[in-house]
């Protein structure tokens, strides 16, 4: 433990992606298999779910640090970090202890499971004595989640493979899907000749670089060059996933790395008549039938939400795979294939299939990036997000390498709201007012809350910011202060639908801060009527 | 009942019947000044009383004409009858409590104050009073400090790695005290020294004032050399600059209590921070307040809305004292310290009185 909570101070005190890489590779080549599988475990952002809420956290960390609630709400405050506010407030340990992770998570972590609540009480208190500083910080974050320490899974990919000279596309592909941390895996995942894949088992998703979404056709153009080179699809704005049928079981997993073929039961229908031995890249979308047109996503969030799927959100909400590509064809692995010839045998696998519920993505035609430009400057209509633009000869890459894909988005909608509410950030920015709600001129001249958002500020603005909260609070509930209304900003979001859970009656997509209009003053704002104007038209 | 022995004002702290501020907002008359911080040392007051430890660093921060007695720890000088004393802080070289005593009340003021020793000034000195006006900058209990040592322990093996890696090593700390500090806390056998002139200032006002401090080069005199293995010590406002290119590849620190806040530390934009305060933590902080004594407690500078709370469910009669510097805004703006070994006068307030924030920055 006390290795691993080192690694993790390690990891979190350097920015450098070269002495992240070189802090994992120690690690893992000092670490016993079966406790490298653990680190891998939890680095890679995985969680043991259903331990201990953080509510009873909470209640014991309160009785071990002597302290009352509200006492523990300020401190919280000034943390942002529930598992770090704790490791702060409890007395330094007054046990040692020398076990590995291993040992930790077999003897403390899993038992937690079983449990009642006085065991687990008992579990934690126990371990709050042993472990100092980082490694209590650690502990409480091996059982909250949200493990993060700024490592991707490039760099445990690549520190793995330099550890273990095993392949890195190996590595990756080995990584992905579901697999239970232990010696056996870590030796699977480091061998250097190929091994046995579970039938589950995803590829690494391929992503695509943005280009800038103010970038005109000739700038395209002059980045990308010949048009005839490339196939351009839509950009959707569903859950990105793979399709996959093997061993005549059906898997649908979604980028998050998350198993939902259960959440989607006409899809794992669908999905069934695949040949065996095929895995389909694509996008997930809810899809109104009667006019052949995507939803909004929020349509689909509704049904994300859900613990179980009655018939009527399944009636009020289908959804169809919009697929991009095919990545196994026969049980055979096809991603080094050119685009085209991966086209090609995908439309015809769709073709045989002929069910609506999987259709190819369609192709952009446009012969050249002005008309494609036109094409995009109309997507908002279409319910879709821009352009993709893929290289014809291209391969089904890892990750997000440069070149060969491209996105480019629709020009975002802006709006000059004013920052009325603000709340405390929570992380790197705990302490420090970053969370802020922005209102706009209703019909009776009153400023109602409009869009929540978070980032799009640089640092020093931030502060400067953070000063004027400070100075101009008119109001105080629980953590959210009201704001003197004085800042205008712009703000930037993809998409504008209604809503009747919204004070406005509008909710936006990805709302950012574009920039501070400090030219500008409160009455120069925007109105809920010219937002209105932005809305679709209603379809029902 | 008799009018308060202090009052606060429009100001800040005032003795009425004495005819003199604690830590003047303003210029006024009479100064009496804990230290000289730029959020307690206000610039273009008629006259200052300091403690004798601080002259030279208080004439670094002031203009040549400023008038400024002094008063050694612990002597007492009267202003109109009322009895007044310094007494060490613990803070920074010269950093004083206020003891105010007239007609059997007496007061402390504190200013800023620690109570782990510091090689480079007096220790705090515990005085029991009355009425005990306290700051509380880190007046939460998720501030505990480790012993100095480790700390100084962790800031020489990250200086030892850096140096066998070839990188510089750039630690911030505030040009005034926190530098100091560092400097007289590390191992100097590692390798040499160097400075932003904003703390080779004060090390220069360090050293007339009879402080020992190892050897240290001001960076701009330095000429051009390879900066593999030095450690440069500067003020915050430095980070991000162009004055860093000349050092080449390094890495960079800060050594400030609130760097025991993971977020905190990633906000600054540092490789690492050191949790090294000159301000007391959380138990310390209720240690003091029982031994002084005090039937009451003003509290002000930091979480003054906590400690009061705190103090009152235990019976204590505690106020906040507001301040025009709400101690809780830690970004708060630095002012920007200039390079130049020949600037040691602070700027006349800008449009809103404030020179530049001081805090444990």
């Amino acid at each position: 433990m006390k290795q691993f909570a080192a690694l993790y101070a390690a990891l979190d005190s350097t920015t450098r992606t070269n002495e992240k890489v070189a802090e994992l590779t120690r690690y893992f080549a000092a670490a016993s298999a079966d406790d490298a599988a653990w680190a891998l475990y939890f680095l890679s952002g995985r969680r043991i779910k259903g331990l201990i809420n953080s509510r009873k956290l909470h209640t014991w960390a309160i009785e071990g640090a002597g302290i009352p609630e509200w006492l523990f709400g300020e401190c919280y405050d000034a943390v942002g970090d529930i598992a770090e506010t704790i490791a702060l407030l409890l007395p330094p340990p007054d046990l040692t202890d020398d076990r590995t992770l291993t040992q930790w998570v077999e003897a403390h972590l899993l038992p937690l499971r079983r449990q009642d609540e006085a065991g687990q009480r008992e579990s934690m208190r126990d371990a709050w004595r042993r472990l100092d500083g980082t490694a209590r910080f650690v502990w409480n974050k091996l059982i909250t989640g949200g493990f993060r320490v700024g490592v991707s899974q490039l760099l445990i990919v690549r520190s793995i493979a330099e550890v273990s000279g095993a392949d890195r596309a190996a590595v990756a592909g080995r990584l992905m899907g579901e697999w239970s941390p232990s010696a056996d895996f870590w030796h699977m995942l480091t061998a250097r000749e190929g091994t046995e894949r579970a039938p589950s088992q995803p590829y690494p998703f391929f992503l695509a670089h943005a280009l800038s979404s103010d970038a005109g056709a000739a700038a395209i153009e002059a980045a990308l060059g010949d048009r005839a080179l490339w196939q351009v699809e839509w950009k959707w704005d569903g859950i990105r996933s793979q399709v996959i049928r093997r061993a005549g079981q059906t898997f649908i997993w979604s980028r998050g790395e998350e198993l939902v073929t259960e959440r989607f039961p006409e899809l794992a229908a669908a999905a069934e008549r695949l040949p065996d031995g095929t895995v389909l890249d694509g996008e997930i979308l809810p899809w109104d039938a009667t006019i052949d047109t995507v939803m909004p996503f929020a349509q689909l969030q509704r049904r994300i939400g859900r613990k179980t799927l009655g018939k009527k959100i399944l009636s009020e909400v289908p959804v169809i795979v919009v697929v991009y590509d095919l990545l196994e064809e026969s049980g055979v692995d096809v991603r080094n294939l050119p685009l085209h010839q991966r086209r090609t045998r995908l439309e015809s696998l769709l073709h045989d299939l002929d069910d609506p519920r999987l259709r190819p993505s369609p192709i952009v035609s446009e012969p050249n990036w002005d008309a494609l430009a036109v094409e995009r400057a109309q997507a908002r209509a279409t319910g879709v997000e821009g352009l993709m633009i893929k290289r014809l000869d291209s391969p089904f890459g890892v990750g997000r390498t440069r070149g060969d894909w491209w996105k480019w988005k629709i020009e975002p909608l802006t709006v000059d709201a004013v920052l009325i509410y603000a709340q405390r950030g929570s992380g790197k920015r705990a302490s420090l007012y970053t969370d802020y709600t922005f209102g706009v001129w209703d019909e009776n001249g009153v400023l109602v809350p409009f869009a929540k958002a978070y980032s799009g500020l640089t640092d020093e603005e931030i502060g400067r910011v953070d000063a004027f909260i400070r100075r101009n609070t008119q109001e105080k509930f629980g953590p959210v202060r009201t704001v003197k209304p004085e800042l205008v900003f712009e703000l930037a979001f993809e998409g504008i639908q209604r809503s009747a859970r919204h004070k406005s009656g509008i909710a936006v997509r990805f709302p950012r801060i574009l920039r501070w209009r400090t030219d500008k003053r409160i009455e120069d704002a925007d109105s809920l009527a010219t937002i209105r104007a932005l809305l679709p038209p209603e379809t029902t | 009942m008799a009018e308060s022995l202090i009052l606060v004002t429009d100001a800040g702290l005032y003795c009425p019947i004495g005819d003199f501020y604690i830590d003047p907002w303003f210029p006024v008359p009479r100064a009496v000044v804990t230290h000289a911080h730029a959020d307690h040392l206000r610039w273009g007051c008629g006259s200052y009383l300091i403690s004798a430890d601080g002259l030279h660093v208080t004439r670094a921060r002031l203009s040549d004409d400023a008038a400024i007695q002094t008063a050694a720890y612990g002597e007492a000088v009267l202003l109109n009858g009322v009895r007044v004393s310094l007494h060490p802080a613990g803070h920074i070289l010269g950093s004083a409590q206020v003891r105010v005593e007239y007609g059997g009340q007496v007061w402390v003021i504190t200013g800023d104050y620690k109570t782990e020793i510091d090689a480079t000034c007096a220790p705090f000195e515990l005085v029991r009073c009355h009425t005990f006006v306290t700051e509380s900058t880190f007046g939460l209990p998720i501030y505990r400090w480790q012993p100095q040592r480790t700390i100084f322990d962790d800031i020489d093996s990250w200086w030892r790695a850096n140096r066998d890696a070839g990188r510089a090593s750039v630690i911030y700390g505030y040009a005034l005290g926190k530098a100091q500090r560092i400097i007289a806390g590390v191992d100097p056998t590692i390798g040499g020294i160097y400075t932003h002139g904003a703390v080779e200032r004060i090390n220069r006002a360090y050293r007339e004032s009879g402080v020992q401090l190892p050897a240290t080069t001001y960076a701009a005199a330095a000429g051009k050399r390879d900066w593999g293995g030095s450690l440069i010590v500067a003020p915050p406002s430095a980070n991000g600059t162009p004055w860093l290119r000349r050092f080449g590849n390094l890495s960079t620190a800060f050594a400030s209590g609130w760097m025991s806040i993971r977020g905190a530390r990633r906000r600054r934009a540092v490789d690492r921070g050191f949790a090294l305060s000159d301000h007391l933590d959380w138990d310390n902080l209720m240690r003091v307040i029982d031994g002084t004594g005090a039937e009451s407690v003003w509290v002000t500078h930091g979480y003054t809305a906590v400690v009061t709370r705190w103090l009152t469910e235990r019976g204590i009669d505690a106020r906040i004292v507001t301040t025009r510097y709400e101690g809780e805004a830690i970004e708060a703006a630095e002012s920007v310290e200039s390079d130049e070994l020949t600037d040691p006068v602070i700027a006349p307030p800008a449009s809103d009185g404030i020179a530049g924030i001081a805090g444990d920055l």
